[in-house]
């Protein structure tokens, strides 16, 4: 017993080796799995942001007044805004929104003093490039909060009363809203999913069509075995890089990491093992490597896209948050966000570990099941 | 036989030699018309930046009809989920666990301060992990907050004056629905993705087996093969490309203001363009499955990240802002969104497209170049 469990770990030791070496052996695929990472993240970590600036704004303020010039002042004085021009008339607005030159024209009116001055309401108009709406919606924001402060100030100095009662607001985990903290430690997850998907899609199939994976077969190895060597190239890879890109993110791009790294390492590990059992299961069900490469393809991008990652879940319909379910990806990124953000521990994470858990088992049994069934 | 001559046949043996292998391999044909459609479908509807449904905890420590109609105004609003909850501590606990984005806390001292002009403050937690959806809850709270102001002055027997008030106009998509910027933009990524993949692994597996060569020492010149290679793949892409575009319409009722002709001419430019690419990195690799890594690193998640398809191009550092101009969907996503959104903006198309008719000359050139010296 003991001696045939012996047997075993070196049966399944030597697969694990000649399988590392097949991924690493050739320079290319080599390149392929550690210049485009560290790539990614530099790009990504710094363009993947919905914070804006630099927003081109054209002016067309027809009151010269102080009041009309303080408030054309607060706008370009924030450093969301960049002044692209001042307009004279209507009709160069068109043009400018059209051309995409200025994603908004903020209009001041004739009667802007005027109508501050007798104490009325007096209007700004603004006109916003709505082709990209969640833009055009965030620029709204920053726009009504400089207006607020600005009619705050306003009513204090012209004796009006203030607003009975105001929205103090406290954002918790981020203070200053920086997106890049939200997105960096999604794409630790987003780059781990990709390059353990990678590794370990191709490597039956490509055995499958060159016909050693018969070979394999008749060897004393147990199908256990071979998915154990076959997923060890994956789960090494993939845990390296990913933490490489983790101490990049907290290193490189200075996101704050508040939890416990435990209970990080617990989600890494599920997450990677169940993304090595999807990429065995596409593999060992594909007949040639370019239906493998479909299928990582038809699982990577969904998996990417419905993760949470880039749009909120809550926002998904009904029918496809249920398929979010056995994304991976979707509980991963719940981890890494409360353990950077929120200072999560391992005990308030459970719920995330589960469902990874139950995927690799699933998906890796399903591979090894596989091995010997899908046969010509 | 004259060279024409001669050349149009040798065109058309390849023509016909590439269509019968995409006919008898299913693969190539799911790939240009089911993945269209599965990913569109996915994506449509999961996709989206609209916060709705807002899990709001609303805090109320002494309620009277001034908290009632306080609460009730975020009770009626469509973007909130109210829950009430008896103590902060308790809301608090729930926006650290995810139960709730937001709470809204209301003292005990509201009323009486408001009913003094003090100032009432009315406190806003949200929970900042995602900065952007937080943004645009705290938007959305501040607008509740307005309308309740307006008609509280109203009850109180006095105008509601505010100094300055925003009237903003958002153009070509006045409801600001983030589905009709989305939408064109996954239709980008997706013929990227339809584009590069189909050619890529095709003519790597080509070079894999040998079979490239054998067909380099018949009379067809190399860019005769290169084009024989590239037709069959067009017209399957572009027949990708139409049922996104009616799936767009008639499925997501996405507006398209500009022409259908001008759509259509600007996708097959971007079809040459990903085919290229497809062309290049299989040149380039020579191994399915490097070309596979290389299709899946290279194309989509640069076509997902740095295109403008999301995240703001204006908005990045410098340095990524010049990686974009490498980037082929920008193009297109720009002239989808306008074409879609906006109309036939001809200042718009016509840069793009120069752009895309420079990077398809510079692609194909490569990957004729590549396929020539690596032969000798």
């Amino acid at each position: 017993m003991k001696q045939s469990l012996q047997q075993s770990w070196q049966r399944i030791a030597a697969l694990a080796i000649k399988e590392l070496l097949a991924v690493l052996k050739d320079r290319k695929s080599r390149i392929v799995l550690i210049a485009p990472p560290i790539l990614q993240l530099l790009v990504f970590g710094y363009a993947a942001t919905y914070d804006l600036n630099d927003i081109q704004v054209a002016i067309y303020n027809e009151d010269r007044s102080a009041p009309a010039r303080e408030l054309v002042a607060r706008v370009l004085g924030s450093p969301h805004f960049h002044l692209v021009r001042y307009l004279d008339n209507d009709g160069q607005i068109a043009a400018l929104i059209d051309n995409k030159e200025a994603l908004i024209v903020l209009h001041l009116g004739q009667h802007f003093s005027a109508d501050l001055y007798r104490g009325g309401t007096a209007k700004v108009q603004l006109i916003v490039d709505g082709r990209n709406s969640n833009t055009a919606l965030l620029v709204l924001g920053y726009l009504r909060s400089i207006i607020s402060e600005f009619n705050l100030d306003w009513a204090r100095r012209s004796g009006r009363p203030p607003p009975p009662a105001t929205v103090q607001v406290r954002p918790w985990f981020n203070t200053n809203l920086e997106s890049r903290w939200f997105i960096v430690p999604g794409i630790v997850g987003l780059l781990s999913l990709v390059i353990t998907t990678i590794v370990t899609s191709l490597s039956v199939a490509r055995e499958r069509e060159a016909g050693t994976f018969d070979q394999l077969l008749v060897t004393p190895l147990r199908p256990v075995e071979i998915l154990i060597g076959k997923s060890f190239p994956g789960v090494l890879i993939g845990l390296v890089e990913g933490t490489f890109i983790l101490s990049m993110a907290v290193l490189w791009f200075e996101v704050p990491l508040r939890g416990s790294l435990g209970a990080l390492y617990i989600g890494m590990f599920l997450f990677i093992l169940s993304g090595v059992g999807i990429g065995l299961m596409i593999s060992s069900l594909a007949l040639t490597q370019q239906q493998a490469m479909l299928g990582a393809f038809l699982f990577v991008v969904p998996a990417v896209i419905l993760s949470g990652f880039a749009t909120p879940i809550a926002n998904m319909p009904e029918v496809v948050q249920w398929l979010t379910y056995a994304d991976p990806l979707r509980y991963f990124l719940v981890i890494l966000r409360g353990v950077f953000l929120q200072g999560d521990t391992a005990d308030l994470l459970l719920h995330y570990y589960w469902p990874m858990a139950i995927i690799a088992l699933v998906n890796l049994s399903f591979a090894a099941w596989l091995f010997r069934h899908r046969m010509n | 036989m004259n060279p024409a001559a001669a050349t149009r046949l040798r065109l058309r043996a390849m023509f016909r030699k590439e269509s019968l292998q995409i006919l008898r391999d299913p693969s190539s044909i799911a790939i240009a018309f089911v993945l269209p459609v599965f990913l569109l479908l996915l994506f449509g509807y999961g996709v989206s930046l609209d916060a709705r449904h807002i899990r709001l905890a609303l805090v109320v420590e002494q309620a009277d009809t001034n908290t009632a109609s306080l609460t009730g105004a975020f009770q009626h609003s469509e973007y909130f989920l109210p829950m009430a909850y008896p103590s902060i501590q308790q809301a608090e606990r729930a926006l650290q666990t995810h139960d709730v984005d937001a709470i809204v806390w209301l003292r005990n001292d509201f009323t009486s301060r408001l009913l003094a002009f003090g100032d009432a403050p009315i406190g806003v937690f949200v929970n900042g992990v995602d900065a952007n959806q937080a943004r645009i809850t705290q938007g959305y709270i501040e607008g509740v907050w307005q309308t309740w102001l307006a008609s509280y002055a109203r009850e109180q027997g006095h105008e509601p004056a505010v100094p300055v008030a925003l009237e903003p106009r958002i153009w070509f998509n006045a409801a600001v629905r983030s589905r009709d910027f989305l939408v064109p933009g996954l239709i980008a990524i997706i013929m990227t993705l339809i584009g590069a993949m189909l050619t890529s692994m095709v003519v790597a597996r080509e070079w894999e087996r040998g079979t490239m060569e054998a067909l380099m020492v018949t009379p067809i010149r190399i860019w005769e093969i290169t084009l024989g290679k590239l037709l069959p793949y067009f017209v399957l892409g572009m027949g990708g490309m139409l049922m996104s575009v009616a799936m767009a319409l008639w499925l997501f009722d996405v507006p398209l203001r500009g022409s259908f002709w001008v759509l259509m001419a600007a996708s097959a430019l971007y079809m040459m363009v990903a085919l290229g690419m497809g062309l290049l990195i299989s040149t380039v690799a020579r191994s399915q499955f490097v070309a596979g890594q290389i299709a899946l690193v290279a194309t989509f998640l640069p076509a997902f990240i740095l295109s403008g398809f999301i995240f703001q191009i204006g908005s990045m550092p410098e340095a990524i802002q010049v990686i974009t101009h490498i980037v082929p969907a920008r193009y297109f996503v720009a002239i989808l969104q306008t074409v879609f959104m906006a109309g036939d903006i001809w200042p718009v198309l016509i840069a793009n497209s120069a752009a895309l008719l420079v990077m398809m000359f510079i692609f194909l050139g490569l990957a004729r170049r590549n396929a020539r010296k690596r032969l000798d």
